[in-house]
């Protein structure tokens, strides 16, 4: 019988805790632990992956522009309430992770600032699950309502975003100030995504306190780009570099409902099929191809995709023998 | 690269000193000094002059781990002094070293396993250092072979070519080179490569050149270990340099930080 080949790393993924419990100063009910893999993704045989990966849904603090159809019939009824959406997502969905987009926040929307403040505090009291906090993507905008974010939501270890290379000392400050943890994105581009860490932990920032976004694209759109990028930070964080030893998140629903393959109609395009089940499959096959790169934390939308996608993850951790 | 550093050795006159005078705070100094610079574990030597270095090796060993907790490396040509160190270090061990001379193998090897130490072995014997490559790679398979007899990890086993000083052995350093990449051949798992840098470079002008351009080629030539100053800056840029142009650390703008943030 051929000899069973066992890899014997010398490094592992930064372990990150997203929300504080009332005993850690926070007011989330639990907190949700990522990281910890001494080797690459369900080789159970072979060492420790401490932390299932997780799914956190996607919520925005307005009724979104351009989700699809198949989505607005799960949450048509809700999304123009926040507080509302999230709650559904708790209750109906058992959602245990939400991230929350600021899209209004926007120049071109224009939410106020007291609104923000407002949905934020709102959000706080009506749950009680760990929280990651997105930008709106403008720039100026996200540095002006992130460090104020960061304030409000201090000590409960909230995950915000996003930096990148050239803009990330403004929320890094407030970030490291208040005890959150933060998102250094890097546009597919491997030494960037350790320059930015680099960036970042020289303000002090510990390297154990960001989550790397690599910045996926969708199946058929640059997957496996994404994936090979992925790959080799993980390899070279297996193989002791500290410096790029950081959980991933993935901002999979967001890249696979934009890509026509998901949303256009059957009518259009018959030989496709129903658009119903092509969007939902599109997310869900983009979210499992990450997961065998090493994601972390899988940002998704459609409630079918995340049910099944929490169903493939569970199979694989029966697996799991240490 | 696994890098040891060479700086607590007793043939260094403050170490000597510090060592006969039990002052702690020197070595540790040293040791976290070292650290700093980057290095994955720290040698301790004696030093020739020692004399009780059974002792003092066992002082040494407890001074670097009250403040230090990365392996250790027992550098002696006494057995017993190793395995008076062997029994008292917390972390990983790694036994500097033993020849091919069978009966320093037999209780080298055994003292490595019985203590789950990495083991460097020095291609030479009892009849000298070897002179060309037929003969190191012979003393080379001779360690190896008797380590896999003994099922000892070849992965734990570190061979060493022997450096000789580039103003009397300048005919010889090819060969040596040459050894570094023929010592990966001898067994699946390969045995690891290491060298004692400063050999290069004695009684030589130019030394910091010499041996930042040494180690420079013999990482080229898959060198994955070795003892050297640490605190030579330029040295250690060299080896990260190399490391990077042979695809082995992702590179980015501030590498050379990035390499010592590990």
């Amino acid at each position: 019988m051929i000899k069973e080949y066992i890899e014997n790393w010398s490094g592992e993924v930064n372990t990150l805790v997203i929300g504080a419990t009332p005993e850690e100063g926070g007011s989330r009910r639990f907190s949700v632990k990522i990281g910890g893999e001494r080797t690459l993704p369900f080789l159970f045989k072979e060492a420790l992956l401490p932390f299932k990966p997780v799914i956190a849904y996607e919520i925005w603090d307005i009724e979104p522009i351009d989700w699809a159809t198949a989505l607005s019939k799960y949450y048509g009824d809700v999304w123009g309430n926040t507080l509302e959406w999230a709650d559904k997502l708790i209750r109906e969905y058992k959602a245990e992770l939400l991230c929350l987009k600021l899209a209004g926040a926007h120049p071109e929307i224009g939410k106020d600032l007291d609104e923000i403040v407002k949905l934020l505090e709102g959000l706080l009291k009506k749950v009680d699950i760990p929280l990651i906090i997105i930008g709106c993507g403008d720039v100026q905008r996200d540095n002006f309502i992130l460090p104020l974010c960061s304030q409000i939501l201090k000590n409960e270890r909230c995950l915000i975003g996003e930096v990148n290379q050239d803009n990330y000392k403004t929320l890094t400050a407030a970030v490291l100030a208040d005890g959150h943890s933060i998102i250094a994105q890097s546009p597919i581009d491997i030494n960037i995504a350790k320059q930015l860490n680099i960036l970042i932990s020289d303000m002090g920032l510990p390297l154990e306190r960001i989550v790397i976004n690599p910045t996926v694209g969708a199946l058929g759109y640059g997957l496996e780009y994404t994936y090979s990028i992925m790959e080799r930070l993980r390899l070279a964080a297996l193989n002791n570099d500290r410096v790029v030893a950081s959980p991933f998140i993935c901002f999979v629903g967001q890249e696979s409902w934009r890509v026509k393959e998901a949303t256009t109609p059957e009518k259009e395009f018959s030989r496709w099929g129903s658009e119903w089940r092509r969007g939902y499959l599109w997310e869900l096959i983009t979210a499992g191809a990450l997961l065998q790169a090493g994601a972390n934390i899988l940002v998704m939308r459609h409630p079918k995709a995340i049910e099944k996608i929490k169903e493939y993850i569970d199979k694989l951790y029966e697996f799991k023998i240490n | 690269m696994f890098i040891i550093g060479e700086l607590i050795n007793g043939m260094y006159k403050n170490v000597g000193q510090a060592i006969r005078k039990r002052d702690k705070s020197i070595i540790q100094e040293i040791a976290l000094k070292q650290i700093e610079a980057g290095v994955d574990a720290l040698d301790l030597n004696c030093g020739p002059l020692s004399e009780n270095p059974l002792e003092d090796m066992c002082w040494l060993v407890e001074t670097v781990q009250e403040v230090v907790d990365k392996p250790l490396c027992l550098d002696s040509s006494k057995p017993r002094i190793i395995e008076a160190g062997l029994k008292i270090i917390k972390n990983k061990a790694i036994i500097n070293s033993t020849s091919a001379d069978l009966e320093k193998l037999e209780i080298l090897v055994d003292l490595a396993k019985r203590y789950n130490a990495k083991l460097i072995g020095l291609t030479l014997s009892s009849k000298g250092v070897p002179q060309n490559k037929e003969q190191r790679l012979e003393l080379a398979a001779e360690i190896v072979a008797y380590c896999s007899r003994e099922d000892f990890s070849i992965e734990d086993l570190y061979l060493d070519p022997v450096v000789l000083p580039i103003n009397v052995a300048q005919d010889r350093q090819r060969d040596i080179l040459d050894s570094i990449q023929e010592f990966k051949v001898i067994s699946e798992p390969p045995p690891k490569t290491i060298v004692g840098l400063s050999n290069i470079s004695q009684g030589a002008s130019q030394r910091p050149l010499l041996n930042r351009t040494f180690i420079t080629m013999a990482i080229s030539f898959g060198l994955d270990a070795a003892i050297l100053n640490p605190l030579d800056n330029e040295l250690i840029n060299a080896i990260i340099t190399s490391e990077l142009i042979l695809n082995r650390q992702i590179y980015c703008e501030s590498f050379l930080k990035a390499y010592r943030k590990r």
